[in-house]
């Protein structure tokens, strides 16, 4: 390695612009941090040797050199700065209502411009592959441009002397010169006062104080690698889950993705709003509100596990292993999961009464009887020797060219084929009863049925959630913090003092706040016969 | 000597940090584009459950009942359209594959089992249906569209996943290929 | 309790005189020879300052006591909030500073903030339930507390560019310059246009499809534009001089937009006059009276509030807002525009400060940046909660 010898003794690494002990600055390679012969000298990673500017000899160093360049760290922020700002444009597809067609949604709400932006992909902008790719590449640049600063210049504030080139001195943005007597004692005594770190050597002094904070920016980059890290974990599912599920109220139900392992039943939901009467506080707001404005979402829930260890399916034994009020923003957690109250149904229908009566007379009544809507009975059997008897049952009755059909599960628009079986022991007739209709498809029907009443009830939707990389992300975002507040509270500050032939020349340097670093001077040396150091950028500025 | 040392150190560690990088930048990606990864995929052991029998009095029927046998394991419901037009061509060739040793197994999602009843009446289905009433099974095996249908070969280890509906000729290709070798 | 309502809005009205009056002492401080004075007026100045300050504090927590949550919660209560730390940082950088003149553009950018905030509704709004958490006061304060320390370098890289910017000849400087300007006349504008009509109590009522229904729509300003295909209804009141373009979609979309045509030629309007009366661009009047304030320390002055803000805005909008959505959503991250634009403003002063730090953008070109970043912050603050709706449409 070509090293390079300082005219103070001091060996350099190839590609150091400015000397780690004293400060000179080295012939030939001024170019690197554009310093100019006459210009204040750029301080920047204290003018060591960035390995990147040094060696460029195969791929590897290439690719490595690419990646440490701030330039392209700043670049990779910008784009991936404006790609995020477009995906805000339109709704992103998670926010667009439910049920929608993402292919005719953005044509038809926005027209030209939102078919574009679906067929760019927008819609789904954040989980595209460039865009993580962008993501990716901020944290090897982050990774790269580290490793390749803070260890030369780890080195340099190490190798640093008090004994400083007199150029080092006079290229400082604050420079002075005292012609005559100075009182030295003094002036270090007064800096030690200041919480400095004071170094003397044959009367060359060096004073320094918060090299911490030089350490920040790197502090601050193992966090956000940190918390990287920690979001690329959520791809193991092991580490994270997401899931989602419908409880009835009444009803237990599987806690998915956990194995069959627990499960959540829904004993209420309750979903309560502001009252404008009794909420005074809130009057005039909700008066102007058309709509009522919900408080409280809750379910109380019970969570069970299963204690029984037989194959998926089997019938479970449960055990009670928490019992709890599921609001909005307090979960129930149990062994890594955590159940969220996400999202409602409000009345679905439970049970349906109907009453047998001729068609002619209403008050001629045969019975009445009761349908469970999640276990309809075959047949019913009525006081009065008819029986009804279910042929087809449709959860959610809708019209399919011409034939009824369900569209779900679940009793949202109940609908039912009944036959009907007169008390005499006749032939059946036919019938079709369902929420708001009832037909008779022949129009001869000599018996009638009529809906009497309905049992409703709610359902809750309970997000499942175990994440494991959060502890990673809140590390992470604790050391980001830690390093972001070290490098911006505090600041690196250095005075030099130099002994000339005819007094002293005094000089100083910060990262930020210049204006500190005055006032730092001008107290230290206060009646110790040094004259201020002038900032010459200001006289140039 | 000493420079050369140097040098080769640094390609190394250079070499070794950005192999690092790729991997997770690779790891990243990979990850996202399989997000919807199956929960048991193809080549895996079917996972074993228990289940309710339809037409039968509560009569429990497990996976492993049909050690040895090839198992078309089908997921469906009755309000599932594409699902009701794919049973009539599993009832066709049902009777032929079960001399084979290839046992045609429905897990039914649906809430009410008087439903399932009318239409397993409707359509004449006598290979065994199961009720997956809490979606349990479903849960385990990771189904989120309907119909979904597992190949299960004689060992037990799942062929083929297929999600969607079947043609008559598709649906008997699959069955050919979990026919245990006699 | 109505009592309590009524001293909280008066100690508000009262905070707001004490600023304006304070700014007139900064003006006054202006005058002075000397760099940084520490002359009567300033001294009268920033305790008119501090003064405003603690009747404000007063007005929030006399509101707080009647909500019973932290008035933050709504456009109007975080706005005015906002403008509230925009003072409280403007006090800090003062006394480590003592600049007067960052008060006499810090001031004036919290009272057209505060005065923008009472555009909107003003009465206590209650709390759907996702907003129920202590993390949302932590996230919204701090969060607020952030971008209004990052608003004082906004103020000071104003300041520099109309002191440094070359007014002798047109250039991209002086256009942009002037267009910074023109902004804060519309924002004024759009103040003084709703107050105006807002104390006439106008109101124009049309008939308009949305969604394929016809729904009412209200207007309280004069409609320049109407809504697409709307009828006007209310007798006596304005035809407006061209429907809003059909893809603005939404009941009040064609209202909004109509708002910010209002506010945009108000602000024509205002800077035009200025001027006519002026006769110059309007930096180029400020400049001379400028030029005895050091640019370094005001570059400074810009820089250091980026650095102390930096790390707050960090920690409110983003550290303390993923904390509570991971409370209130169970994800603490879910791309939604509001948190779009607040990792957007984040990587934007990154890129200040690496641009700063590595590659030595000092003085014009980092006090454009502030400006940038602060265009942004607004932005946030203002777009992407009328226009584009999300989970934090409500404040």
């Amino acid at each position: 390695m070509k090293k390079i010898k300082c005219e103070c003794g001091h060996v350099n690494p190839e590609g150091t612009v400015l000397c780690e002990a004293c400060g000179k600055p080295i012939e030939g390679n001024q170019h690197i941090d554009g310093n100019k012969k006459d210009s204040l000298l750029n301080m920047r990673y204290e003018g060591s040797a960035r390995r990147s500017q040094t060696y460029n000899r195969n791929i590897i160093d290439k690719v490595w050199n690419f990646f440490s360049s701030v330039k392209v760290g700043v670049w990779l922020i910008i784009i991936t700065l404006v790609a995020s700002s477009l995906g805000t444009i339109f709704p992103q597809e998670m926010y667009i209502p439910p049920g929608s067609n993402p292919a005719t949604f953005y044509e038809d709400q926005y027209g030209l411009a939102g078919k574009i932006y679906y067929q760019l992909g927008f819609h789904n902008l954040y989980s595209t592959v460039w865009f993580m790719l962008m993501i990716a590449l901020i944290g090897v640049s982050l990774v790269i441009c580290s490793i390749d600063r803070v260890v030369p210049l780890h080195r340099a504030l190490k190798k640093q002397k008090p004994k400083r080139h007199h150029t080092f001195l006079k290229r400082q943005r604050v420079f002075g010169e005292t012609n005559g007597q100075a009182d030295v004692e003094a002036f270090k005594s007064k800096l030690r006062k200041q919480r400095y770190k004071v170094w003397d050597e044959n009367g060359h002094i060096l004073a320094e104080k918060g090299r911490f904070s030089r350490w920040g920016p790197y502090v601050n980059h193992i966090g956000l690698i940190i918390f990287l890290l920690g979001a690329l974990l959520r791809f193991l599912p092991s580490m994270y889950i997401d899931d989602f599920v419908w409880v009835r109220e009444g009803e237990t139900a599987v806690v998915p993705s956990t194995g069959g392992q627990y499960y959540v039943k829904n004993e209420d939901f309750i979903l309560e709003n502001y009252d404008p009467d009794k909420d005074e506080r809130f009057q005039e707001a909700l008066m102007n509100q058309s709509a009522p404005v919900a408080s409280n979402y809750q379910t109380n829930a019970v969570i069970y596990e299963r204690t029984n260890n037989d194959v998926v399916g089997a019938e479970p034994e449960l055990e009670e292993i928490q019992k709890k009020e599921i609001v909005v923003n307090k979960p129930a957690k149990f062994d890594g999961f955590a159940l969220y109250q996400s999202s409602y149904q409000l009345d679905e229908f439970a049970a349906m009464s109907f009453t047998l009566h001729e068609t002619d007379d209403e008050s001629a009544v045969l019975g009445e009887f009761t349908v469970d809507l999640t276990n309809p009975e075959m047949e019913y059997e009525l006081d009065s020797g008819a029986r009804v008897v279910i042929d087809e049952y449709f959860p959610e009755y809708y019209m399919d060219e011409n034939q009824p059909r369900s569209k779900s599960k679940f009793p949202k628009n109940p609908a039912f084929v009944f036959y009907v079986y007169p008390p005499d022991g006749g032939d059946p007739e036919v019938s079709f009863a369902g929420i708001g209709m009832n037909i008779d498809p022949t129009n001869e029907n000599q018996y009638k049925l009529s809906l009497a009443g309905y049992d409703t009830r709610d359902v809750t939707g309970l997000a499942v959630k175990k994440d494991y990389t959060l502890p990673f992300m809140a590390v992470g975002g604790l050391i980001f913090m830690i390093g972001v507040v070290q490098g911006m509270y505090w600041n690196h500050r250095r005075i030099w003092l130099q002994p000339r032939e005819y007094g002293v020349w005094i000089a100083g340097h910060t990262n930020k706040n210049w204006y500190g670093l005055k006032k730092d001077i001008e107290k230290s040396i206060d009646q110790t016969g040094i004259d201020m150091p002038e900032d010459q950028q200001q006289l140039k500025g | 000597m000493d420079k050369k040392k140097k040098k080769q150190r640094r390609l190394i560690f250079r070499i070794f940090i950005l192999a690092v990088l790729v991997g997770l930048v690779v790891f990243a990606i990979i990850g996202n584009l399989s997000q919807d990864d199956a929960v048991v995929a193809e080549g895996e052991q079917a996972p074993n459950f228990e289940l309710e029998q339809f037409g039968t009095d509560g009569e429990r029927k497990s996976l492993d009942d049909f050690k040895g046998k090839g198992v078309m394991l089908n997921f469906w419901a009755t309000y599932c359209k594409p699902c009701e037009e794919e049973m009539p061509y599993m009832q066709e060739l049902y009777p032929k594959y079960k001399e084979k040793g290839v046992e045609i197994v429905g897990v039914n999602l649906d809430s009410t089992k008087l439903v399932v009843n009318r239409f397993i009446d409707k359509y004449d289905l006598t290979f065994t249906n199961l009720h997956d009433k809490n979606g349990q099974v479903m849960d385990q095996y990771g189904i989120s569209p309907i119909p979904s249908t597992f190949f299960i070969d004689e060992n037990g280890e799942i062929v083929d996943k297929v999600i969607g509906p079947l043609t008559l000729e598709k649906l008997e290709e699959h069955l050919k290929e979990i026919q245990p070798e006699a | 309790m109505g009592d309590l309502v009524t001293i909280s809005s008066n100690l508000l009205y009262a905070s707001f005189f004490f600023y304006m009056i304070a700014t007139f002492f900064f003006g006054g401080t202006i005058r002075d020879k000397k760099n940084s004075s520490r002359g009567k007026a300033s001294t009268i100045g920033i305790s008119l300052t501090i003064a405003g300050f603690i009747t404000q504090l007063g007005y929030f927590f006399t509101r707080w006591a009647v909500s019973k949550h932290a008035p933050v919660s709504n456009l109007f209560e975080f706005t005015t909030f906002f403008g509230m730390m925009l003072v409280m940082a403007f006090i800090i950088i003062y006394f480590i500073y003592r600049l007067d003149v960052i008060g006499l553009f810090a001031l004036p950018v919290a009272l057209l903030i505060i005065a923008y905030a009472s555009m909107f509704p003003r009465e206590i709004s209650p709390l759907v339930p996702s907003l129920k958490s202590h993390w949302l006061y932590i996230h919204v304060t701090t969060a607020a507390i952030g971008e209004a320390i990052l608003a004082i370098s906004f103020v000071a890289g104003l300041i520099f560019l109309i002191r440094q910017i070359d007014q002798t000849k047109k250039s991209k400087h002086t256009f942009w310059l002037e267009f910074v300007i023109y902004s804060i006349f519309s924002t004024l504008g759009f103040i003084i246009v709703t107050t105006t009509f807002g104390a006439m109590d106008y109101q124009a009522q049309f008939q308009a499809p949305v969604e394929g229904q016809i729904v009412a729509v209200e207007y309280h300003l004069p409609a320049i534009a109407g809504p697409n295909d709307g009828e006007l209804q209310t007798a006596g009141a304005m035809q407006p001089l061209f429907d809003a373009p059909e893809w603005m979609r939404g009941e009040s979309a064609a209202r909004k937009f109509n708002t910010l045509i209002w506010s945009l030629v108000s602000g024509l309007v205002l800077y035009g006059a200025a001027r006519l009366i002026l006769r110059k661009r309007v930096a180029a009047v400020i400049q001379p009276k400028l030029k005895k304030f050091n640019p370094d320390l005001i570059d400074e002055v810009s820089y250091r509030a980026v650095s102390i803000g930096f790390p707050i805005f960090t920690l409110g909008a983003l550290i303390f807002a993923m904390i509570w959505a991971q409370e209130a959503w169970n994800r603490f991250w879910g791309w939604d525009p509001k948190e779009v634009w607040a990792l957007i403003t984040w990587l934007f002063y990154a890129f200040f400060l690496h641009l700063r730090l590595s590659r030595g953008w000092h003085g014009t070109k980092s006090a454009w940046l502030a400006v940038g970043g602060f265009a942004i912050i607004m932005f946030n603050l203002i777009a992407v909660n009328l226009i584009i709706a999300g989970l934090h449409s409500y404040a």
